[in-house]
């Protein structure tokens, strides 16, 4: 963490694209920052390249680049405590930061879970030490076994953001149900990795023509759109709030569709790598292609791709979880799923959906801020005067290539090693405070 | 001059007819070195192989030590559960500290699909799989070919129907694969259940009714069903599945004339066959066996760099 410029309390972002969704500003215009907070945004009388000499302190130079609220990414596997060898609150913060996200989520299937509130007080203590935001998600069952609600008040008091026992569904419906009816009292996400583990049992990869030929078990997409298709029923039942983790198939995307048009109460999110990657890479047994839910057919990325269009799914979240080197260096039947993604995220995006036409910058940043803060309701993912200063700037026009051993993540289980990508974080900035710069 | 393009056998998808005629060309001379008295060659003195069980095996297992030992290698063999695997040594190490004792070879059985794939990722010996989880199990298809080729003199034209539990079977990926390349016409049946996915576009034709599978066909390879597939209810009973899939003298007469039964082995008598088929004179199980010997001596000269005839 080595901030490089810039730390006087009042600073000018200058010259550069604003991009807000929530507001709807999409032009260039000065940001004004002072107390960590935003306390004028500019448009008018614009400071002139020109006239800035580049050892001004009070300046951070974004002629030509974009600037966005800070990312928020609502799905992060920090692997504190338990696993911190390959990731921890901070380093895991390190490489959102360096990823352009000032927020991040981290799921509560750490070693203990995050089913008590001692435990997400632990991480709120030990992000003291990060250079970004973390928010605690903490668990809905008790040991994250999917039978006993945890004391969802208490984790709620003690800053969880939302609920969920991803890693795994909440499989029974009677506990997912009552889940759903009891943090309406909080105004809280039920948050769910849609599996139904007797349809997925034993399967690694995608059912398909690939899982055929090279022999191993699938996991078919209907595994994933039964308990899509249930926990809309019972978020229409309830009234509770349910949000879909890392959605990964046409028939969900479909799903969730015609639930919204009904006004239920559900969100999505989907991440890089299913809208970039498709299962019949999986034949070279590519250990770095292994996740959950696996890597989908091509005709499923096309479908999440129209739902990224048409505001179906909310939210883009990287999933990012980390594995040590020797964990992913075994048979591709043994090694564990997932993959880092916060360091990628962005080139992805504006590689994959927004140079190819797909998503207009403002409808992709939203689903990078402002759609995520409103679900988790957080006050962050504006730029908007009074808010923190949690800005992230952006070189759109950059090219790059992925080198995972500059990653910040302790872990390098990436698949896009060597990838070219377009789009690259210069600054980030939170509460004021430049934590990151390219 | 024909030679094989890749330097391991990992599998018959993308190998070619030239090369596939190259193995069998080849198994001619070394099925006649197995009629000789003295059934050694030395044409491999120096090489030295290591046998990777990570599966039990009978058959394919000393088939391959067979040819190692008839051509001359030094041969070492290892079994998942003789020796460190249970301390919780990793495939990769286990391989790489064999490889620091020098050797040229690997044949590995594995029940992961893929592992073989694993094994040239780092290492610099040939790999050969001899069967990976429900992936390939090249050798097999390629005794298999030869058998069929020695008996009726080329393989092009031949109607195959390969029966039983399709979607676990390694053997059944093979074969498909090589048979196609070699020009017969393939077909598979079994219960529904136990059809993979989209096997069809593979390019063979699917059935489920044994009958209609068998009518106008020249070949049957039944395979072995397993007693594990009653538990995890890809199937009612055995009973119910011998009694639409066992392969039965009653249903003989709907094969073509000089039909051919073959079965990879090990046989449930009884069950996928009956004992008066399995033992029939149109039954060429046991030559499978003979010729498996020199497949693997052809494909083990060839992979070690052999070229042209053999002494």
């Amino acid at each position: 963490m080595t901030p490089t410029r810039t730390q006087k309390s009042t600073f000018i972002i200058a010259g550069g694209r604003v991009i807000d969704p929530a507001s709807g500003l999409n032009k260039v215009a000065d940001i004004y920052v002072q107390g960590g907070k935003i306390f004028k945004i500019e448009t008018q009388k614009l400071i002139s390249k020109k006239k800035v000499s580049s050892s001004n302190e009070e300046i951070i130079p974004a002629w030509d680049n974009i600037v966005t609220p800070g990312l928020i990414d609502m799905h992060v596997h920090l692997r504190e405590p338990g696993r911190e060898d390959e990731e921890t609150i901070v380093s895991g913060s390190e490489a959102g930061v360096a990823g352009g996200f000032t927020s991040i989520c981290c799921m509560p299937n750490t070693q203990p879970p995050l089913d008590n509130q001692e435990a997400i007080k632990f991480v709120y203590e030990r992000a003291k030490f990060a250079p970004g935001k973390v928010f605690c998600v903490g668990s809905v069952t008790k040991g994250q076994k999917g039978e006993e609600l945890t004391e969802i008040g208490e984790l709620v008091d003690a800053g969880a953001v939302a609920i969920t026992d991803d890693g795994k569904p909440v499989s029974n419906s009677e506990v997912m149900r009552r889940a759903l009816e009891y943090t309406k009292m909080f105004d809280i996400p039920v948050i769910d990795h849609c599996e139904d583990l007797s349809l997925s049992k034993d399967g690694i990869m995608h059912e398909s023509f690939t899982s055929t030929v090279i022999g191993l078990k699938g996991i078919p997409a209907l595994a994933e759109e039964i308990m899509v298709a249930r926990n809309i029923k019972l978020a229409a039942y309830t009234g509770g709030r349910v949000h879909i983790a890392h959605l990964s198939t046409a028939g969900s995307v479909e799903l969730v569709r015609e639930a919204k048009k009904k006004k239920i109460k559900v969100t999505c999110e989907v991440t890089p790598h299913h809208f970039t990657l498709n299962e019949e890479l999986i034949a070279s047994y590519d250990t770095n292609l292994k996740m959950n839910p696996p890597l989908r057919s091509k005709k499923d990325i096309l479908a999440i791709k129209a739902g990224l269009k048409d505001g179906t799914i909310d939210c883009i979240a990287t999933d990012h979880a980390p594995h040590s080197i020797e964990e992913k260096d075994v048979e591709f039947e043994l090694a564990p799923f997932g993959i880092i993604g916060l360091e990628t995220a962005l080139g992805l995006v504006v590689t994959e959906l927004i140079e190819p036409g797909i998503l207009s910058w403002s409808d992709a940043v939203a689903k990078m801020t402002v759609n995520p803060a409103r679900i988790l309701k957080l006050n962050l993912g504006q730029i908007k005067i009074g808010f923190p200063a949690d800005l992230t700037i952006i070189d759109p026009k950059q090219s790059w290539t992925v080198d995972v051993s500059a990653f910040k993540s302790k872990s390098k289980n990436s698949p896009f090693g060597g990838r070219k990508l377009k789009g690259k974080v210069q600054y980030t900035i939170v509460n004021g405070k430049v934590v990151y710069s390219g | 001059m024909v030679k094989l393009k890749s330097r391991h056998l990992l599998g018959l998808q993308g190998m070619n007819r030239e090369e596939i005629n190259l193995i069998l060309d080849s198994t001619d001379t070394f099925l006649e070195i197995l009629q000789r008295p003295i059934k050694r060659v030395p044409t491999l003195r120096g090489v030295t192989i290591v046998n990777l069980f990570y599966e039990p095996s009978t058959r394919t297992r000393i088939s391959f030590e067979l040819a190692e030992k008839r051509l001359s290698a030094e041969t070492v063999n290892f079994s998942a559960d003789a020796s460190s695997v249970k301390k919780g040594e990793t495939l990769k190490d286990t391989v790489r500290n064999l490889e620091a004792m020098k050797i040229d070879m690997v044949v590995i059985r594995h029940r992961y699909s893929g592992a073989p794939h694993f094994l040239t990722s780092f290492l610099d010996a040939a790999v050969i799989n001899a069967g990976d989880g429900a992936h390939e199990h090249p050798t097999q298809a390629l005794l298999d070919m030869y058998t069929l080729r020695k008996k009726y003199g080329k393989i092009s034209g031949l109607k195959v129907v390969i029966v039983g539990d399709i979607l676990h079977s390694r053997v059944a990926r093979s074969n498909i694969w090589g048979l196609k390349t070699m020009g017969a016409k393939v077909a598979v049946c079994g219960p529904t259940t136990l059809l993979p996915y989209e096997i069809e576009k593979m390019g063979v034709e699917v059935y489920s009714n044994l009958n209609e599978s068998l009518r106008g066909t020249d070949v049957v390879m039944a395979l072995r069903i397993q007693l594990e597939r009653q538990q995890s209810c890809y199937l009612p009973t055995l009973r119910e599945y011998s009694q639409r899939f066992g392969i039965t003298k009653e249903r003989l007469p709907l094969l073509n004339e000089n039909f051919t039964i073959m079965h990879p082995g090990p046989m449930n008598r009884g069950v996928e066959i009956s004992p008066e088929v399995a033992d029939g004179p149109y039954s060429v199980i046991l030559d499978q066996v003979t010729n498996g010997v020199a497949v693997r001596m052809a494909i083990l000269y060839l992979l070690s760099g052999g070229e042209g005839k053999v002494e």
